[in-house]
């Protein structure tokens, strides 16, 4: 019997709320109710979101308390501008009086918003630092990747500062735009048009096979919740060992990966006997083969 | 002989002859002594783009302060061109390594470590935010330049006509480059216009204190009037 | 960018009491956003629409004008973001949001 499934990829910000989240057990601050719209893009003339394209507030999940934002994609591509970035570093805020089991993060985003440029970069820059005060409060952040945007520019680095990431083959976690490095570098660097490239360089299977992602699932809602429900209560430390432990896992990936040009090189590297079908994989197949793969590493 | 970068010549002004750096690459890394204390300085220059590489190398050179000399203040001098864009960056994932380099900045701060970043000449996006924004506060030489985007891609991107963006830069700090911008957002605490060794010598005698304020200086200095009113907001759970 | 505002009588009612706005949408390139909220407006229905696209105000006050009698609704507001959707997209929308809004009193 076949359940059916319910694409992340293809939801909008409150359907994937509402599809991780126990029903009912949303609410929302500064929702759209409360209008707070983007100034600049009024002054540019542009359409504005009341709730600026992020919907953030607490929930439940299996009746665990959490506080959560979701990035809508299709707004302005996701990016984070003035009041965005705000009502982002005010949930991680709350975190710190509340402690929820966790801070769920659904990141859908093309970085900062270049109508908003300087607002958005610092923005980044305070839900950052925010995320460290909460992370080091013992406030574990769960970040889930798997819609259109994909994670680039500064979310990808406030994602590669939280606890977990978890995502869909669907996913990308990258901080150049494949279109900006083929605009800069050229098309030989970079085909940005080649989505089998951009996906296998970018994607999330990609990242988990590098350890920069810590769960690949199907582009299934009950997936990505199931994933974050097992990430709740769980803290990684971040103290000085743990940045040890971390500086010696990356530099060994740069020094082993130094002369790869694609990611099939990677693979092959890691003991992949048929990179070409990395693909193709279900997301059940790809993590039995991880499981075979990180078991008999060292 | 090669030329000194003006990175080079920066710490030749704050330090005189005394300062103990090394150059490797496009990284400077090393101490100075400074008013009977000894900082840890590490920087950029010529504009470097920041690739895998170059994080993990100042990452490890902040690791190494921490364990070798805890309490030890450190000086960033930045001038980046932002983050490396290429192929082999991304399949190693420089956002990672960007990531961690932060990380190491941040738990020095929480450690007792005043960090402290100048900007000299440039800094560019992600190349500010690894570290510019991972420091107690960041100033800038007023002669440097911060941006997210040079305007002319800025144009191309948004599809905004670039004598639109000027015009909006007149009077918005929200969009175009610029210190005097950076400075009102709230991302540099302020520019330093006296002396370099004396404007270092009032930097590291302010007390950073717990609290972020960026946001405070944003509303003050009226570059993000919402963002702390919205912080605010939602940190309370109030719903409108 | 246009705003557009219509304001017409409805029934005396309700029937939404203290509920709290439903949102549907999302605002892009031929999209849209539609709040809608109970509201204090003596039995009227209000439409406020800012839109991208100008010049098409009569198509709009058919839109809202025919949503809010064809629901026989009253004190109720509809607020719009608009980046160019269709009457038809625009339609859809605001029958999805007075749903939400029903679920939600429900």
């Amino acid at each position: 019997m076949s359940i059916a499934r319910h694409s992340f990829l293809e939801a909008t910000a409150r359907a994937r709320l509402a599809g991780i989240l126990d029903t009912g057990s949303f609410r929302e601050f500064c929702g759209p109710g409360a209008r707070r719209t983007s100034p600049h893009l009024k002054e540019l003339g542009m359409p504005v979101a009341f709730d600026d394209g992020v919907a953030v507030g607490e929930g439940r999940i299996e009746g665990r308390p959490v506080l959560v934002a979701a990035q809508e994609g299709g707004f302005m591509g996701g990016a984070v501008g003035e009041i965005h970035g705000a009502k982002i570093a005010g949930l991680i805020e709350r975190a710190l009086d509340t402690r929820p089991d966790g801070v769920v993060l659904l990141l859908d985003s093309g970085g900062v918003r270049l109508h908003e440029a300087n607002a958005g970069l610092i923005g980044m820059g305070e839900i950052q630092r925010r995320v460290f005060d909460a992370r080091h409060a013992g406030i574990p952040f769960i970040v889930a990747i798997g819609g259109r945007n994909g994670c680039y520019g500064g979310t990808s680095i406030v994602a590669r500062s939280c606890d977990w990431i978890i995502g869909s083959e669907q996913g990308r976690l990258s901080i150049s735009g494949p279109e900006v490095i083929e605009a800069v570098e050229g098309i030989e660097e970079f085909d940005a048009q080649d989505k089998a490239l951009v996906w296998r360089t970018m994607g999330l299977k990609h990242r988990r096979l590098l350890k920069e992602a810590d769960y690949l699932v199907a582009d299934d809602m009950a997936a990505f919740r199931e994933a974050i429900l097992s990430c709740l209560g769980k803290s990684r430390p971040l103290d000085l060992d743990a940045l040890e432990q971390e500086h010696a896992a990356l530099s060994t990936r740069i020094e082993r990966f130094r002369d790869c040009a694609d990611a099939r090189d990677i693979w092959s590297r890691l003991g992949i006997n048929a990179p070409e079908r990395i693909p193709e994989l279900e997301a059940d197949e790809f993590n039995s083969l991880i499981e075979a793969l990180e078991g008999k590493a060292p | 002989m090669t030329d000194l970068s003006s990175t080079e010549r920066l710490i030749g002004q704050l330090f005189g002859d005394a300062a103990r750096t090394e150059r490797h690459d496009n990284l400077i890394i090393g101490e100075a002594p400074f008013d009977g204390q000894v900082l840890a300085v590490l920087g950029t220059v010529d504009q470097t783009y920041i690739g895998a590489d170059a994080a993990l190398a100042m990452a490890r050179a902040v690791l190494d302060v921490m364990r070798d000399h805890p309490g030890r203040a450190i000086l960033i001098i930045v001038d980046n061109s932002g983050h490396r864009l290429g192929r082999w960056d991304e399949l190693v994932a420089n956002n990672g390594c960007v990531a961690h380099l932060t990380k190491c900045l941040d738990l020095a701060r929480r450690r007792g470590h005043r960090v402290i970043g100048l900007v000299n000449e440039l800094a560019v996006s992600a190349g500010f935010m690894a570290l510019g924004m991972s420091t107690d506060a960041c100033y800038a030489l007023p002669q440097a330049e911060v941006r997210v985007m040079a305007l002319n891609a800025m144009s191309r991107v948004t599809k905004i006509p670039l004598d639109r963006l000027e015009e909006l830069c007149k009077t918005s700090p929200v969009l175009g480059p610029g210190v005097r911008n950076f400075v009102r957002v709230g991302a540099l605490r302020g520019v330093w216009e006296d002396d370099p060794a004396e404007e270092l010598r009032r930097a590291l005698a302010d007390n950073p204190g717990e609290e972020d304020m960026r946001q405070m200086l944003a509303l003050e200095r009226g570059g993000r009037t919402q963002a702390q009113a919205i912080t605010h907001m939602v940190r309370a759970g109030l719903e409108a | 960018m246009e705003r557009l505002e219509y304001r017409v009588r409805g029934s005396e009612t309700d029937e939404f009491g203290g509920a709290q706005e439903a949102l549907v949408g999302v605002v892009g390139s031929g999209n849209l956003e539609v709040m809608i909220e109970p509201a204090d407006l003596g039995g009227d229905c209000l439409a406020v629409i800012e839109t991208s696209i100008t010049g098409f105000g009569a198509i709009w006050q058919q839109v809202v004008e025919d949503f809010f009698a064809r629901n026989r609704l009253g004190n109720v507001k509809v607020s719009i973001n608009d980046g160019g959707a269709t009457p038809a997209v625009v339609s859809l929308r605001l029958d999805q949001a007075l749903a939400h809004l029903r679920e939600r009193q429900a």
